[in-house]
């Protein structure tokens, strides 16, 4: 695990933050808050220690949410046998996508995995299952194992703050992993990483399985939450969304992604009413930190603190 | 949790001031005020069809009946942009219901949105009453005890447009579907509609949903030779294809054009010289009577010269309609309060007399209009002639035919 | 006669139609491919330029009475100046960074653009007439042909020669070319190296806005009318070769083509047959068919 103290801090306190939170704040909209913070976390996998930009990562986040409704609505599985259902779909789908992006590097990466993620949109839209443009709706919570009725707003966020604690720590682990140093190494030069004789191609492909596969894990959870899973989570302005709130937060660092996904949740649901202007808003955040910001709200905390974060 | 002790204090304060403060005949009204949330499209696609025009319909609802009532209730209205997005709309309804304290929902354009809407009033004993959403479905098997379906849907809109359309001559018919959900439904409801009457579907082809370019699918619409291309689509899908339907000669080679779900900004917004001759049903036309002449000149007033759409009058006529219920029922209990609308006839300036059946569906005429040629009109929003009127109790889908769980059989 | 069970005179129709849109996706990969091809730049703010080169005519027709014609000449160089500003003021910084960063930045300007629009003028679009002398069809035989999209077809072909023509054969795009591969060179040569980088985007800005232009009078005039288009012609451009003008121009009438026979075979794929085609380009031609690996 990381040795540096000020990441135990920095988790202790998101921990204190998301257990005691729901006294004042709306429990419902810190489940969005979490949900989206794993899947921001995943992505950063990718981007902040892989190097990795995914312009398509929306993808596994629905079809994930897609495949748990469905499972929870169709066949009536418990609410933890749908999420890994879900998760295991977006594993699979990362695994074929990874595939086939790996192969190329940079921009053509993108545009590939932008190029997929649009067939997968549109394969939602027409495939029966997902109901189109209505989504799949009145998705039911269920028992879980059985025992414990999700109705309950709080017993479903105890559940959700579980799941992402859970995929936060395992990014925690992969990074601070021998796979992590040398994705790390691939990331900052690729060639030499072969050259000391790592498959690189291998390396990569496995982050990005991770990747998805907790992205994934992060839309099923989602869907059961809102009870709901639609076009929207497939749709390539939430890809861009994701790599907005990894951006704003601090590509490659832990908590940044946390930090990001709360900040632009908590913006679209207090800005909801000024309608257009949330684009414009996330879009001056963008231009902003790409010209003036670019290590993000804890990159420059952890510069300024010398400490990793 | 905090949630469950604090709403043990309001509810130990409101008895409280229930006890005190109350006489025999005060309405138990939650937190004293009865709250209306208009929940629809302020910025996008149906702005101009509900928009920021429900929100003042649902105001003036208020206004006049306060005062032809005299009635002392507390009327709160605030309204909320769901960009046509069901996640957006069902977080925000869910808030609403919530933290907000808000009693009904009204409005709610787009079939999806609607249709969640609808769910979670069920779920917490609330009350919706749709007037923006199409699906026939609140009506039917999505049907539930708190969900009241105003305006229109898209049976009565199949039924009426198909039918009449199919009588007057219009015999082989030729589909341009939207590809979603929303479009499947109008294309088989319509197609179901034509083949009962006599008439053929010769083709249809599925449109990507939303496209900007229909000119490879007018073609095939065109070398069909069907005398009627119905446009199973809507807002920017519909008001495209119409406007290359034009530039590809399409009426002028003799076919004509239906539009499944046109409303009257979308006649504004295209012009007399492309909509001439475009056959609608809407169930509202501020032209039709003096009744819906001094109503809506009224909201245009307030409006910025604009007349009402359909769903902006259903917004008015039920926002009118749920006051006098909770006036009568003497609570604002969602549940309560749309059993008390279904014993309620209604009476209107918008529909006129009508009724709410057990099935949650607002019973009222329907109109086949046909879009004046410009030579025609005499102003600015006089676009429709009247073709035929369609009674209330064919205008939609009788109960015998529906899968609503509620209605017994 | 009858090919495939589709009688050939709708097969041509279709074809011809076809060919317009590909026309647009020519053009507008055309700005793209100069932008990227030449100075390394991803402009994700293309399509929003597309949509204010056709707002700008709209907003030229109402207010000031400017007719279509003085629209296609005036409006890409007023919208081609924004692009001057924004790669002055914004894109110069990012030069020495990622190219992935100036892919982000003009995301966020597209947003931005976009939002704006969207605030200010709603969803529904805005009419935009065609300009007297096309109005009417002409009988081709298999289908009427709009005349107006006869003349998209002519025009953005000879816009699309022309740009060829200047980038790869003249002196001016000698140089422009040479800068890309060696800048320093090139300045040691007298050349003022940034100032052609900034009039080059501005250039590819001005096709995009040229392209809005002549789509005012066939779609809605509406803020959204880039934004779903943008990722189609990203991919004309990976499929193309991300260097190469040729392989744009190509590959942007091909799309249409191809486009149009789905649309007669299976429609329902015709959102997605660019994605299919352009994932195997990448997997057995990075580079794309004209393009030469860098």
């Amino acid at each position: 695990m990381g040795s540096d103290p000020s990441l135990w801090l920095a988790l202790g306190l998101m921990i204190a933050f998301f257990a005691l939170a729901p006294i004042w704040v709306y429990p419902i909209f810190l489940m969005k808050v979490m949900c989206f913070a794993l899947f921001a976390c995943a992505f950063n996998l990718l981007i902040g220690f892989g190097g990795l930009l995914s312009f398509g990562h929306a993808m596994f986040l629905g079809t994930a949410g897609y495949a748990a409704a469905h499972a929870a609505k169709a066949w009536a599985w418990n609410p933890e046998l749908a999420i890994l259902f879900g998760t295991v779909c977006a594993t699979g789908l990362s695994f074929v996508v990874g595939s086939l992006a790996i192969r190329r590097q940079g921009i053509y990466f993108a545009m590939i995995t932008l190029a997929l993620a649009q067939m997968i949109y549109f394969f939602c839209l027409q495939a029966p299952f997902t109901g189109g443009e209505d989504g799949i709706q009145a998705v039911p919570r269920g028992m879980l194992f059985g025992l414990f009725d999700l109705r309950d707003n709080h017993r479903m966020y105890m559940l959700v703050l579980a799941i992402f604690l859970a995929g936060f720590l395992i990014v925690w682990r992969v990074v601070h992993s021998p796979f992590g140093q040398i994705l790390k190494a691939i990331r900052e030069h690729e060639d030499r990483a072969t050259s000391l004789g790592y498959d690189t191609d291998r390396f990569k492909l496995l982050a990005f399985v991770i990747s998805g596969a907790l992205a994934g894990t992060a839309g099923a959870t989602k869907s059961l939450v809102f009870q709901l899973a639609s076009l929207t989570d497939v749709h390539w302005s939430m890809s861009g969304e994701v790599v907005l709130m990894t951006l704003l937060g601090g590509m490659g660092t832990l908590f940044g992604p946390v930090v990001g996904a709360a900040v632009i949740v908590t913006m679209q649901n207090y800005l909801a009413q000024l309608g257009a202007w949330v684009t414009v808003v996330q879009g001056v955040i963008f231009v902003l930190c790409v010209l003036a910001f670019r290590r993000g709200i804890i990159g420059e905390l952890a510069h300024a603190l010398k400490r990793p974060l | 949790m905090m949630k469950f002790t604090n709403r043990l204090k309001l509810s130990l304060l409101a008895s409280a001031i229930a006890v005190i403060g109350a006489t025999p005949s005060q309405a138990q009204i939650s937190d004293g005020v009865v709250k209306i949330g208009v929940l629809n499209d302020m910025s996008g696609l149906y702005a101009d069809i509900t928009g920021p025009g429900s929100l003042i319909a649902a105001r003036m609802a208020v206004e006049d009946y306060m005062k032809a009532s005299g009635s002392k209730l507390k009327v709160e209205v605030i309204s909320a942009d769901h960009q046509n997005k069901p996640d957006v709309g069902s977080n925000i309804a869910r808030q609403w219901f919530d933290t907000e304290k808000v009693d009904m929902i009204a409005d709610v354009p787009t079939s999806s949105v609607g249709l969640a809407v609808a769910k979670i009033a069920s779920d917490k004993g609330k009350l919706h009453v749709n007037s923006g959403s199409a699906t026939a479905d609140l009506s039917g098997k999505a049907c539930n005890a708190n969900t009241i379906h105003w305006a229109y849907d898209t049976w009565m809109l199949a039924n009426g447009t198909g039918k009449a359309i199919v009588k007057s001559g219009g015999t082989s018919w030729f589909f341009l579907t939207a590809d979603y959900a929303f479009g499947h439904a109008l294309e088989r409801d319509t197609e179901a509609v034509v083949t009962k009457n006599g008439g053929k579907v010769v083709g249809k082809v599925r449109t990507p949903f939303p496209t900007q370019d229909f000119s490879s699918f007018l073609l095939q619409a065109q070398s069909s030779k069907a005398k009627i291309i119905g446009l199973a689509n809507a807002g920017g899908d519909t008001t495209n294809s119409i406007k290359q339907a034009a530039e590809f000669g399409i009426t002028k080679g003799g076919q004509n054009l239906a539009g499944l779900l046109v409303f009257l900004p979308d006649v504004h917004s295209l012009g007399l010289n492309i909509a001439q001759g475009l056959m609608l049903t809407e169930t509202f036309y501020w032209d039709l009577n003096d009744q819906t002449r001094a109503f809506s000149k009224r909201f245009a007033s307030a409006h910025g010269g604009k007349m009402p759409s359909m769903v902006q009058a259903g917004v008015y006529s039920s926002v009118i309609h749920y006051l006098k219920a909770v006036d009568a029922a003497k609570t604002d209990d969602g549940t309560k309060v749309a059993a008390m609308m279904k014993e309620l006839p209604t009476d209107d300036p918008i529909f006129g007399k009508g009724s709410v059946r057990a099935d949650g569906r607002k019973i009222h005429p329907a109109y086949l209009f046909e879009v004046k040629k410009p030579s025609e009109s005499k102003g600015p929003y006089d676009y429709y002639k009247l073709v035929s009127t369609i009674p209330a109790n064919e205008a939609f889908r009788p109960l015998s035919e529906s899968d609503c769980p509620l209605v017994k059989k | 006669m009858e090919i495939f069970g589709i009688p050939s005179q709708a097969l041509f129709g279709q074809l011809l139609i076809g060919l317009i849109n590909g026309s647009f996706y020519a053009l507008l990969s055309l700005g793209l491919a100069v932008i990227f091809g030449l100075l390394n730049i991803i402009n994700f703010t293309h399509g929003a330029q597309y949509m204010l080169g056709a707002f700008v005519a709209w907003l030229g027709m109402t207010h000031l009475g400017i007719n279509y014609w003085l629209a296609l000449l005036v409006t890409p160089f007023l919208v081609g100046a924004t692009g001057v500003l924004i790669e002055r003021a914004m894109l110069k910084q990012l030069y020495k960074l990622d190219h992935l960063y100036g892919l982000l930045l003009t995301f966020g300007l597209a947003l931005i653009i976009q939002g704006l629009f969207r605030n200010e003028f709603g969803s529904s679009g805005m009419p935009y007439p065609v300009p007297d002398v096309f109005k009417g069809a002409i009988n081709t035989g298999f289908m009427f042909l709009p005349k107006y999209r006869a003349w998209v077809i002519v025009a953005s072909l000879v816009v699309c020669l022309a740009t060829w023509y200047v980038i790869e054969r003249t002196k001016l795009g000698a140089y422009l070319r040479a800068a890309t591969e060696n800048p320093s060179l090139v300045q040691a040569f007298g050349i003022n190296v940034p100032r052609m980088i900034t009039l080059t985007y501005g250039f590819g800005v001005g096709l995009a806005a040229l392209a809005g232009v002549m789509a005012a009078p066939i779609y809605q005039v509406n803020p959204t009318m880039g934004a779903d288009l943008i990722i189609v012609v990203f991919a004309v451009v990976v499929i193309g070769g991300m260097g190469s003008i040729m392989g744009a121009i190509v590959t942007g009438f091909g799309l249409g083509l191809i486009e149009g026979l789905t649309k007669v075979f299976y429609p329902e794929a015709s959102a997605t047959v660019i994605f299919v085609i352009m994932t195997i380009v990448l997997l057995i031609k990075p580079a794309g068919l004209f393009g030469t690996q860098k």
